[in-house]
């Protein structure tokens, strides 16, 4: 059984982390990034932006004024029993929410889309969202918070298998340099493309594939590993760098995510995960242990199963 | 070659103003109120008297919402600091810098050179672009004080109308000029000469979308 003390407490401390601390992975790609960047303004903009890393850290203070819509990703051991049950679980995350808002301090971004009411907490109706995934065996329980942004460089279309490959890239080069222009996207960003699925389940895919992989995690399915290093390269060819200035640095990393669709289909989403990609995980153990990490591992060879162990109905023999 | 640096008051004389060249980067010494769609909303449309008095406090305006909360004592903790896209604001931009004086227009992404021609210009005005984005944890640091916030109850925290003392705050970079050019539009135009090369090899969408023009006799195939 998971205390949902600790519960709570894990999860104020990986609010604060998520706002203040840049992930290694991607602070790694954006020196990278800025290793080969020669656009005067884009190299500008990327030594401003490292600095301002640290500037967070020292300080203990948000990266950027707009800390994103937090919400939570929560994964769970087969054998996973949490102090009083998913109510309370739910209830943890929505008060270390609300109270790391207002002690970090957070920017409160969560309004009614009419009404425009903000509790000042980041907290309400359906908001922060809260989803799940399972694992077979263990008892422990991952909580991930991603603060991601959410205005601009997300899109969705409906392509058609005839659409292709060249169909793809059309719309993930439109997508890039749409929101590319005047830095609407913040980037360099991780990219995130989803591929198949639903109209919901493929932005679901593209979203996760921004937000819970690091950057140089690759597809376990080699040719998509292949397609994310083209995007990459076909992405940082644009000619356009951060802030839309000229320049090389648009995409520090593309992960592409996929799912069954309909046989007609072919859908795609495309995400910008930004400047500031707020991401931090812990796994927290029935013993009360806490082990804190930065990359999620979401997608697991469980989570991209493929089909169901099943005897297919014998053909009969043709007579 | 690295861009000119520049320390500019938030109640700038028309010299420095006209001094500015596009790419400049800038750090403000001075009073600055964030206002956005809930300022504007509130000022404009619903006629509400403006809490300061402009521009003699200030003539900078910055579409942000910060990252902070208001003590129980009333004190005011300003963590990150960072604007919005103002591309959004152009319809009460005109009117608001009319009745405000605003020199200094200081956001996200800039607007176009169109608005810039048709009313930076004629008031005088600089558009300035947050860097990033965004240096939230750098543009906190030059906060040296929280002065005031105004119309919270009405507007919420994010809303609100935040009145900041700014010590050598920055960086931000100069995105229009005195003849209204636009540093984003300048960029554009040069990727754009690029891109056939890249999208080579590609084909639009099957499906097209309704909605994008006012021509209703479009169909999406």
């Amino acid at each position: 059984m998971i205390p949902i003390d600790i519960i709570q407490k894990t999860a104020e401390t990986l609010m604060d982390k998520a706002a203040i601390e840049i992930p290694q992975d991607y602070l790694d790609g954006l020196k990278a990034s800025a290793a080969v960047e020669d656009g005067d303004l884009s190299s500008f903009v990327l030594q401003a932006m490292l600095e301002n890393y640290e500037a967070a850290k020292e300080d203990r203070r948000a990266m950027c004024g707009d800390t994103g819509t937090p919400r939570w990703y929560v994964k769970m051991g087969n054998e996973t029993q949490i102090e009083g049950g998913p109510i309370a679980l739910e209830q943890a995350l929505r008060r270390a929410t609300a109270n790391a808002t207002n002690g970090v301090p957070l920017r409160p971004n969560r309004v009614h889309p009419l009404w425009r009411t903000d509790h000042n907490n980041n907290v309400g109706i359906g908001a922060p969202e809260i989803e799940y995934g399972y694992e077979p065996g263990g008892e422990w329980i991952d909580l991930i918070t991603v603060h991601k942004g959410g205005l601009f460089g997300t899109d969705y279309r409906m392509l058609f298998p005839s659409d292709g490959i060249e169909g793809i890239k059309r719309f993930y080069l439109d997508s890039l340099v749409a929101f590319g222009k005047r830095g609407l996207a913040c980037q360099p960003a991780i990219i995130g493309i989803g591929l198949g699925g639903c109209k919901d389940t493929c932005m679901v895919l593209g979203k996760r594939a921004a937000c819970l992989r690091t950057v140089g995690s690759e597809n376990s399915d080699p040719k998509i590993a292949e397609l994310e290093r083209e995007f990459k390269e076909l992405g940082n060819s644009i000619g356009m760098g951060a802030m839309g200035f000229v320049g090389k640095s648009m995409v520090v990393d593309c992960n592409i995510e996929v799912g069954y669709c309909h046989t007609g289909g072919m859908q795609m989403s495309v995400h910008a995960f930004c400047l500031s990609s707020r991401r931090a995980v812990a796994r927290v153990f029935a013993d009360g242990r806490v082990e804190y990490r930065t990359d999620p591992d979401w997608f697991t060879d469980y989570q991209r199963r493929e089909t169901v162990e099943w005897d297919a109905p014998a053909m009969e023999a043709a007579e | 070659m690295s861009p000119r640096k520049t320390r500019l008051s938030t109640t700038p004389t028309q010299e420095a103003l006209d001094d500015l060249q596009l790419g400049d980067i800038v750090y403000l010494d001075g009073l600055m109120y964030t206002g956005r769609e809930g300022v504007y909303k509130r000022a404009l449309e619903e006629k509400a008297n403006i809490p300061m008095e402009l521009p003699r406090d200030s003539a900078a305006n910055f579409h942000c919402s910060p990252a902070a909360r208001i003590n129980p004592d009333g004190s005011f903790e300003m963590g990150a600091v960072t604007a919005t896209a103002s591309f959004r604001f152009a319809k009460w931009l005109p009117e608001w810098m009319e009745k405000t004086g605003a020199k200094l227009i200081i956001g996200k992404g800039g607007m176009t050179s169109k608005d810039y021609k048709s009313y930076f210009v004629p008031n005088g005005a600089i558009y300035l672009s947050t860097v990033g984005y965004g240096t939230g944890a750098l543009l906190g640091r030059g906060v040296e004080k929280v002065e005031a916030v105004h119309w919270n109850e009405e507007l919420g925290l994010a809303q609100a109308m935040w009145v900041i003392k700014c010590n050598n705050m920055g960086p931000f970079i100069v995105a229009s000029d005195k003849n209204g050019d636009c540093l984003f539009e300048r960029e554009n135009a040069k990727i754009a000469e690029n891109l056939h090369r890249v999208y080579e090899g590609t084909r639009p969408a099957t499906l097209k979308r309704y909605g994008e023009t006012d021509d209703r006799s479009d169909e999406v195939i």
